[in-house]
């Protein structure tokens, strides 16, 4: 049997409330509905009472509905006879009672009209600008203490995050670099081969490995493999309060977390876009030996001709440059991250992009740079 | 798997052997939770009171050993089974443990409207019933990076209870809340078992809750790694033959 109500009204100013069966959370039972409409229709009503003698069984799905007589109740300004309910119910909605309602509903209330929307995220683009450079300003500063030899941090983490992101990063580095030298070499060479030029293979992947993809496709590796560790590292210190912790014993968060993730990203790039070079030239080579028909030395002699230091020197430099602005942007990321889950995953988002942003802003940037230099 | 057992008895820990690997935490671990007990785990600080809740709710398999609920034993029952006895179950974590990314409400509201059929309506307010049992009456719109932590704690709380479990597992609840809302607390949980039946397992240290709720109990040892005392705690604390139990209980001042 499930929930029953029954409204009686043995006097002018009384509402007698008849419950009765079965009031689980799980069955079925009539609402509170019915007695806000005879509170609003019957404005005499001074009095509600109870009777639950033939309540079988009952749990939170009572007490949910006790919770809303009782705020009608408040609302009308009406008494409440709480002595017909059964004990445990009565005492269970006492302490529902026992705090009154914190008053700030509406905190996270009403959405903001479209136009107000826009505005509110342009000027937190806005505002978002003063506090990349505040941070740039501590990196710097960190950077100084490091070369004067009073930054704290730990020597030890500084070796383990270079393994983590120097050798663990190989084996999708090669992967990465040995398709692009492939497709680069095959592309170049099916035009080459039509004016029998096909050894200029060689000078196309060389150049183009070193001094561009190289650099570039390491770049992107490492901000989706990197930029976005360093991310949900310090976001997740962030949420547990662990950097609170270093701040309130003193320790710099910025040198403790910031300075060695940078300072190892800033060190193993240049390896990494010396080893993608080599990587993407020995995949121009299988291409050129295995479809081309061109000897392995020949390869090697025509590479050797084409390269220069310069060209080797260009990708480095662009890579390192890539490098520091990964690190910079997943650990800017981090700190700036928010205290939930959501804003470990916003961060990390975040940071992927604004490193790919920050890149291809550089790599233009250099390009001209270079151009103009006549390197 | 039904064993032959009391129908009082709701949780049976027999013979049970807790560990981490080849670490061992606890071992033949005895014990019986009856129907409506306040049950409280008590030891020092590491033996291994989280770990054994971790294994009576599901979360690890025992080394060896089993749990009965109700003298089915967990460990030996298909995922099905399984299932089914933790549906009965509410669980508050030592942490706290809420889900970030959802405000307070959606926390208590989840169990609610995965597992029950009642209208989107019908579950505010019984969240905001839950909430205000355990004094948050109003911050239905809060995330939990914005509540204190004993604030969290209570939330916890109004998620654990949201579908009026048979068993209640709490871990340490009252740490970090101040002494009228740990009173406050110490009530809900007598209401919860004399009202609804609940079975209440429960991690504390709190001495003043133990002796106003407890009415059953087991003694976690660090350095024997077994239990070593269980009943009542009042009558631990006057007549237990253990001076460390003795000890414990006064406070250390024996
Ligand atoms: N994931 C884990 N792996 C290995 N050992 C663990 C793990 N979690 C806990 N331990 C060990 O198990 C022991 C008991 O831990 P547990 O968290 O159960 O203690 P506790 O009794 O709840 O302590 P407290 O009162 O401080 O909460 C500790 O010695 C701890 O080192
Ligand atoms: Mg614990």
């Amino acid at each position: 049997m499930s929930g029953q109500l029954n409204l009686q009204f043995p006097g002018p100013d009384n509402l007698h409330v008849v419950i009765a069966g079965s009031w689980l959370l799980t069955d079925s039972h009539p609402s509170a509905g019915d007695i806000a409409q005879q509170l609003q229709s019957r404005s005499d009503i001074r009095r509600i009472s109870f009777d639950s003698t033939d309540l079988t069984q009952w749990d939170s799905g009572l007490l949910t509905f006790l919770a809303r007589v009782y705020q009608l109740a408040g609302k009308h300004n009406i008494d409440i006879d709480p002595g017909g309910l059964p004990d445990g119910a009565r005492r269970m909605i006492n302490l529902a009672m026992a705090v009154p309602p914190h008053e700030d509903t509406g905190k996270h209330g009403e959405k903001l009209p479209l136009i107000e929307h826009i505005g509110e995220k342009a000027l937190a683009m806005w505002r978002a600008a003063p506090e990349m450079l505040h941070f740039l300003g501590e990196v710097t500063l960190s950077f100084g203490r490091l070369f004067r030899g009073t930054a704290q941090f730990r020597r030890s983490d500084l070796m383990l995050i270079i393994e983590d992101v120097g050798p663990h990063a190989l084996p999708i580095v090669s992967l990465i670099s040995f398709l692009i030298g492939l497709i680069v070499a095959y592309m170049g060479a099916v035009q080459l081969a039509q004016f029998g030029a096909q050894i200029y293979i060689a000078n196309l992947v060389s150049l183009g490995m070193t001094r561009e993809m190289g650099a570039l496709m390491t770049g992107i590796i490492m901000a989706g493999r990197t930029g976005a560790a360093y991310a949900a590292q310090l976001g997740t210190m962030q949420v547990n309060e662990e950097i609170d912790a270093f701040r309130t014993m003193g320790f710099n968060p910025i040198d403790f977390l910031v300075l060695p993730r940078m300072l190892a990203l800033v060190l193993v790039m240049p390896l990494l876009v010396l080893y993608a070079g080599i990587v993407g030239i020995t995949a121009g080579m299988f291409v050129a030996v295995t479809i081309f028909d061109i000897s392995t030395f020949e390869y090697y002699q025509q590479t050797v001709r084409s390269m220069a230091w310069t060209h080797i020197w260009v990708g480095v430099i662009k890579g390192t440059v890539y490098g520091m602005l990964i690190a910079f942007a997943g650990c800017l990321r981090g700190m700036q991250c928010g205290r939930s889950a959501q804003a470990v995953g916003e961060a990390t988002t975040s940071a992927v992009v604004t490193s790919i942003l920050f890149i291809v802003i550089a790599a233009s940037l250099l390009t001209i740079l270079f151009q103009q230099l006549g390197i | 798997m039904l064993q032959n057992t009391n129908p009082d008895d709701h949780i049976v820990a027999q013979d049970l052997t807790l560990a981490y690997g080849d670490f061992i935490i606890q071992h033949d671990l005895n014990f019986t939770v009856r129907r409506g007990d306040i049950f409280i785990v008590m030891g020092g600080s590491g033996c291994g009171k989280s770990t054994l809740l971790r294994h009576m709710i599901g979360l690890k398999a025992p080394a060896s050993g089993r749990v009965l609920f109700a003298g089915v034993s967990y460990w030996e029952s298909s995922p099905a089974e399984q299932q089914r006895i933790k549906r009965g179950f509410g669980t508050s974590f030592q942490s706290g443990a809420l889900w970030s990314s959802l405000t307070l409400a959606e926390n208590v509201a989840l169990p609610l409207g995965e597992y029950t059929d009642l209208a989107p309506a019908d579950i505010t307010e019984v969240v905001s019933l839950k909430l205000a049992l355990v004094g948050l009456a109003g911050f239905e719109d809060f995330y939990p990076s914005e509540i204190s932590g004993g604030m969290q704690k209570r939330a916890a709380l109004a998620r654990a209870i949201a579908l009026d479990p048979e068993i209640l597992f709490f871990d340490e609840p009252s740490a970090g809340l101040d002494p009228i809302s740990s009173r406050r607390l110490d009530d809900l949980i007598l209401e919860l078992r004399d009202s609804l039946g609940t079975t209440i397992v429960m991690v504390t240290h709190e001495l003043a809750s133990i002796f106003a709720i407890g009415n059953n109990s087991v003694f976690l040892d660090t350095e024997t790694r077994t239990m070593i005392a269980s009943g009542d705690p009042k009558m631990l604390r006057d007549e237990s033959t253990d001076p460390g139990v003795r000890r414990f209980l006064n406070r250390g001042e024996i």
